[in-house]
């Protein structure tokens, strides 16, 4: 890997972030509900830059990122149960994610099968679909899941007391998803998402590369689902609906469709905001909707496309000037 | 814009600010904390919680407050919006806890109070739930319920059913979606296979379902005597109203999440001579509940639901609590839990178990007349 | 008999859900035949539809028919205001873009909805009273009648009104091709915003059919039906009108017996496995058109 400015730049910020996050623990300096929220946040950084694979990059709409979330929580919160006797910690958290992650990628794979016959509309109904699914069957699950009375019991062992390891389960998600912005498979992607047939016409193995970005990013979203399930103890199908699925994409599209950092600022202001803004959660749901609404519009109006134009004619102007 | 950034620094500089002043108040008060939720399609739950309790809390103060050892104490109430979740019921729990409760009265629904008690217990701080039915609500040395548990409710629901009304056949329609009901269910239908009687169709529906036609033509199929259902208000509006249209006219048995469908119902006559559990009943002539549910009315203008009234008698029972162990200290006081006896508006004696579970008289409300009554 | 007798019955309970799912797919299907976009909102106008009635009826005391009317008007300027300020800003953008922000559109009506009428149900006694029809043991529900009668009234309007008029034919234009239609000298704003006032006003009859038949208000009354009738929609062949109407009634049907003789709690499940089977199997759907696409 080629060392730039950028990723030097980015190591700093997680150092930075990482370090002060332990300090503040360590100091005490955190209220308890400060403390609550650390890997939360983390998780919805991990399932909106996760998600801001298949939405940003793949063009794709997705509304059932929950599910993928939750196939995760389950898997993981099953096998931490069973083995919270058997194996330290240190081991069976690893396992767990994994385990959650690669429950996950086969239910990837499964949708990604009609992903590759169905693109837009048709697309964002079947995720939809296959979220509900989901739901049911692991509300049918009684035997194994708790249905409706859900999982509980879980050890909590991904809570801010781990942060060390949560952390840097969100530094790989996040390197993950770069690297395959980044690198040629990324640029395949974007190249689907640009234009679909100019893409298949040049060569690109399209399906492929649209399985690839689906099953990566519900892996990711499974390990966050581990990490969830750790941090809560109970899980129960009902959490893992299209709401939040929607408050997923919310994020990504805040965060500005296509980018990492935007999506994990967004993350973190979204999930801490109305923690501190309690009280107001009537009005939450509302305000994502309007902001759904005017990102859109703001992206694909004139004034935007002003404000672009202007940039790039002073960026012509300084190079004219620098020859 | 600079008006927005400004209050929201502002609410982020009090939020701060907050917790260490809370902390350091005056020590005659005992803080009570709860959560339940506020907003979002459960909000009449929590803020029933909340506004009984504040009942019981102003009752208490203008008593003269609660005399522990030589000191006496006032009763003040923090209660925070979980939405009925559980991530949110963990954040408030913490939030309040960094305010410095002294005990804490919640969840008030069961997913969010399973969350609670895995980590308040770690604290080892007096929960009482006032209302978390499920069992695993009261996981902990320290948290102990108000209400009946679910399958307490199905098992007197189904003893009743067959001892008392004499009923051999009965159909169950509960939400499969919904621990409440599942809880409930489960413990009833074994309940009435153990006393001889027969579950003659076990149906099924999701939250959010409106339509339950189908599920009560297979019910219309079979010779039920009367069908039990155990679920929130709303949805037995829509069951009872499809059953009638279906021409189906056998006995409802429900449950306590029954107690609100009279305002619901678009024809009172769906739902009459009907029998559900219930601990409480705002319409029963008592001094003590007639007293509750002026106060409540005064105050809130509506009356009081079973939420509200467990919610009093929580308040009550943390005074009891104090007044036995002579101390405020959390230990001290889930020691006296065993040892008390508090005449509540849900149960009048009601005593604590161990385990957590309030033992107590069942009661059974029907309607009569497009009215609530107990069942005589 | 007794076998025989319970089928036909939860066929008729099939029906009485089939018949809204119809009335509900009729409205999708030509907004998505002729705007070519997934109108998400659409299930939450019937909501709008709902409480309208309501509060026409229930709070205003105007009188039903005249109520109903004021309804259909409500909800057909609100579907043109829609489409005017978030969807026709949109139209040459990704499709992407248009199908957030009709999420959003869904997101923000149901949770206006929510800060105007709470959370807690609202009781609406029925505005339509027409008694039940026995035949033989069977027991059909009047309003059953009334919603199978009005959706297939406005199914043949509908096909009428696409096949035979200057509007319709405009309207057929604008979904072939929007470029060609323009230079042809056919005004598409208005096309597309007329499309918009008749989906919405279908979706104000079924709303108002909805809420006799379950007489309880909920701000997201109109997610899950909404959803259940775009199925309905694409199972019957997206932008087909007959299609519509048979898909929402074979849906119903569907999600009936599934409940009855499969399970209840998988029944969802069953429909949107419809929908994944039909889009695998046969895209166009049972009466739609094969399309091949094109650069």
């Amino acid at each position: 890997m080629k060392i730039n400015k950028k990723l030097i730049i980015n190591g700093v910020i997680a150092i930075a972030v990482y370090a002060a996050v332990m300090g503040l623990v360590g100091a005490g300096a955190l209220s308890r509900q400060m403390m609550s929220l650390i890997t939360p946040i983390c998780v919805y950084v991990m399932l909106a830059v996760s998600l801001s694979l298949v939405v940003g990059f793949l063009g794709e709409l997705s509304l059932g990122h929950a599910a993928f979330m939750s196939i995760g929580a389950y898997a993981g919160g099953l096998f931490l149960i069973g083995t919270e006797e058997v194996l330290p910690t240190v081991v069976s958290i690893p396992l767990a994610v994994i385990l959650g992650g690669a429950c996950a990628a086969v239910l990837g794979v499964i949708i990604g099968i009609p992903v590759l016959r169905l693109k837009g509309d048709y697309l964002a109904i079947v995720t939809l679909g296959f979220g509900e699914i989901v739901k049911s069957v692991f509300n049918a699950m009684t035997g194994i899941t708790g249905g409706a009375k859900g999982l509980s019991g879980i050890p909590l062992v991904t809570t801010y007391r781990n942060f060390t390891f949560v952390f840097i389960l969100m530094l790989l998600v996040i390197i993950v998803v770069a690297h395959m912005v980044n690198s040629r498979h990324g640029r395949a992607v974007c190249a689907v998402r640009d234009n679909y047939i100019a893409a298949e016409a040049v060569g690109i193995p399209v399906s492929k590369y649209k399985i690839l970005a689906f099953v990566v990013a519900a892996f990711l979203a499974g390990m966050a689902g581990v990490v969830y399930a750790g941090n809560l103890g109970i899980l129960k199908p009902v959490n893992f609906d299209y709401n939040t699925s929607i408050e997923i994409l919310v994020m990504v599209v805040l965060g500005g469709m296509g980018s990492i950092r935007g999506s994990i600022i967004a993350a973190v202001i979204l999930t801490a905001l109305p923690e501190v803004l309690r009280g107001a959660a009537d009005y939450r749901m509302f305000i994502y909707a309007l902001a759904l609404i005017i990102m859109m519009l703001f992206n694909n109006s004139a004034f935007k496309k002003n404000l672009i134009d202007k940039k790039n004619l002073r960026h012509a102007e300084k190079l004219q000037k620098e020859a | 814009m600079k008006k927005l950034s400004k209050f929201v620094g502002l609410t982020l500089a009090m939020s701060l600010a907050a917790a260490p002043l809370a902390a350091c108040a005056d020590d005659n008060v005992f803080l009570i904390g709860g959560c339940g939720p506020l907003t979002g399609a459960n909000a009449s739950y929590g803020n029933s919680v909340m506004n009984g309790a504040q009942i019981a809390i102003d009752e208490i103060n203008a008593a003269g407050g609660v005399q522990v050892g030589d000191t006496t104490y006032t009763l003040d109430l923090a209660f925070e919006d979980d939405e009925a979740t559980e991530d949110k019921a963990v954040q408030a729990y913490n939030t309040l806890m960094d305010q410095g409760i002294d005990g804490f009265l919640g969840a008030v629904t069961s997913g969010a109070c399973i969350a609670v008690v895995s980590i308040s217990q770690q604290d080892g701080i007096l929960q009482i739930t006032p209302s978390g039915s499920a069992e695993a609500c009261i996981n902990g040395d320290n948290a102990f319920r108000i209400c009946f548990s679910d399958p307490e409710q199905g098992t007197a629901m189904a003893d009743y059913a067959i001892d008392t009304l004499g009923l051999k056949k009965i159909a169950v329609l509960y939400n499969a979606a919904d621990e409440y009901s599942t809880g409930i269910q489960t413990a009833f239908e074994a309940e009435v296979a153990a006393k001889g009687g027969e579950i003659v169709a076990s149906e099924a529906f999701q939250t959010g379902d409106v339509d339950f036609s189908t599920q009560l033509t297979t019910i219309k199929g079979t010779d039920a005597e009367a069908i039990y259902v155990p679920a929130y208000y709303q949805d037995v509006t829509y069951i009872t109203k499809q059953a009638s249209e279906q021409g189906i006219d056998v006995q409802f048995l429900g449950s306590d999440g029954w107690d609100g469908v009279l305002k619901t119902v678009t024809d009172p006559a769906t739902v009459e001579g009907c029998i559900f559990t219930s601990p409480f009943c705002a319409a029963v002539d008592d001094e003590n509940v007639v007293a509750f549910v002026e106060a409540y009315e005064a105050a809130y203008g509506e009356t009081p639901d079973q939420f509200a009234a467990d919610a009093y008698d929580g308040v009550y029972t943390f005074k009891a609590a104090m007044e036995q162990a002579g101390s405020i200290e959390s230990a001290d006081m889930i020691a006296a839990m065993t040892e008390i006896s508090v005449s509540g508006l849900t149960g009048d004696p009601m005593t604590f178990e161990e385990s957590g579970a309030a033992v107590k008289d069942v009661k059974f409300v029907t309607v009569k007349d497009g009215a609530y009554a107990y069942v005589e | 008999m007794d076998l025989i007798n319970a089928i036909l019955e939860q066929i008729l309970n099939g029906l009485r859900t089939g018949s809204i799912y119809a009335l509900i797919a009729l409205g999708y299907t030509m907004v998505y035949g002729i705007a070519k976009m997934i109108n998400f909102a659409h299930g939450d106008i019937i909501m709008v539809g709902a409480y309208a009635l309501y509060v026409f009826v229930g709070v205003l005391k105007i009188n039903p028919v005249l109520a109903a009317i004021l309804t259909i008007a409500v909800c057909a300027l609100l579907g043109i205001t829609i489409e005017k300020v978030a969807y026709k800003p949109l139209r040459n953008a990704q499709p992407l873009a248009v199908l957030i922000t009709a999420i959003g559109m869904s997101y923000l009506l149901q949770n206006v909805a929510l800060l105007i009428f709470k959370a807690t149900p609202i009781p609406f006694g029925s505005i339509i009273k027409v008694p039940s029809v026995k035949i033989g043991a069977l027991n059909i529900s009047g309003l059953t009648i009334v919603t199978l009668v009005v959706t297939t009234i406005s199914m043949i309007l509908l096909t009428l009104f696409i096949n035979k008029t200057k509007m319709g034919r405009a309207m057929r234009a604008v979904s072939e091709d929007k470029g060609a239609a323009e230079l042809m000298g056919i005004n598409v704003n208005q096309t597309i915003s007329m499309t918009f006032a008749i989906g919405s006003a279908l979706a104000a009859v079924a709303g108002i059919l909805y809420i006799s038949q379950y007489e309880s208000l909920l701000p997201t009354l109109g997610a899950l039906p909404g959803i259940k009738a775009f199925v309905a929609a694409v199972l019957g062949g997206i932008g087909s009108i007959p299609g519509a109407m048979l898909g929402g009634i074979i849906l119903g049907i569907i999600e009936s017996m599934s409940k009855a003789y499969i399970s209840t709690q998988l029944a969802d499940a069953i429909v949107f496995g419809v929908l994944v089977i039909v889009l695998l199997v046969r895209p166009s759907g049972l009466l739609g058109k094969m399309k091949i696409e094109k650069v």
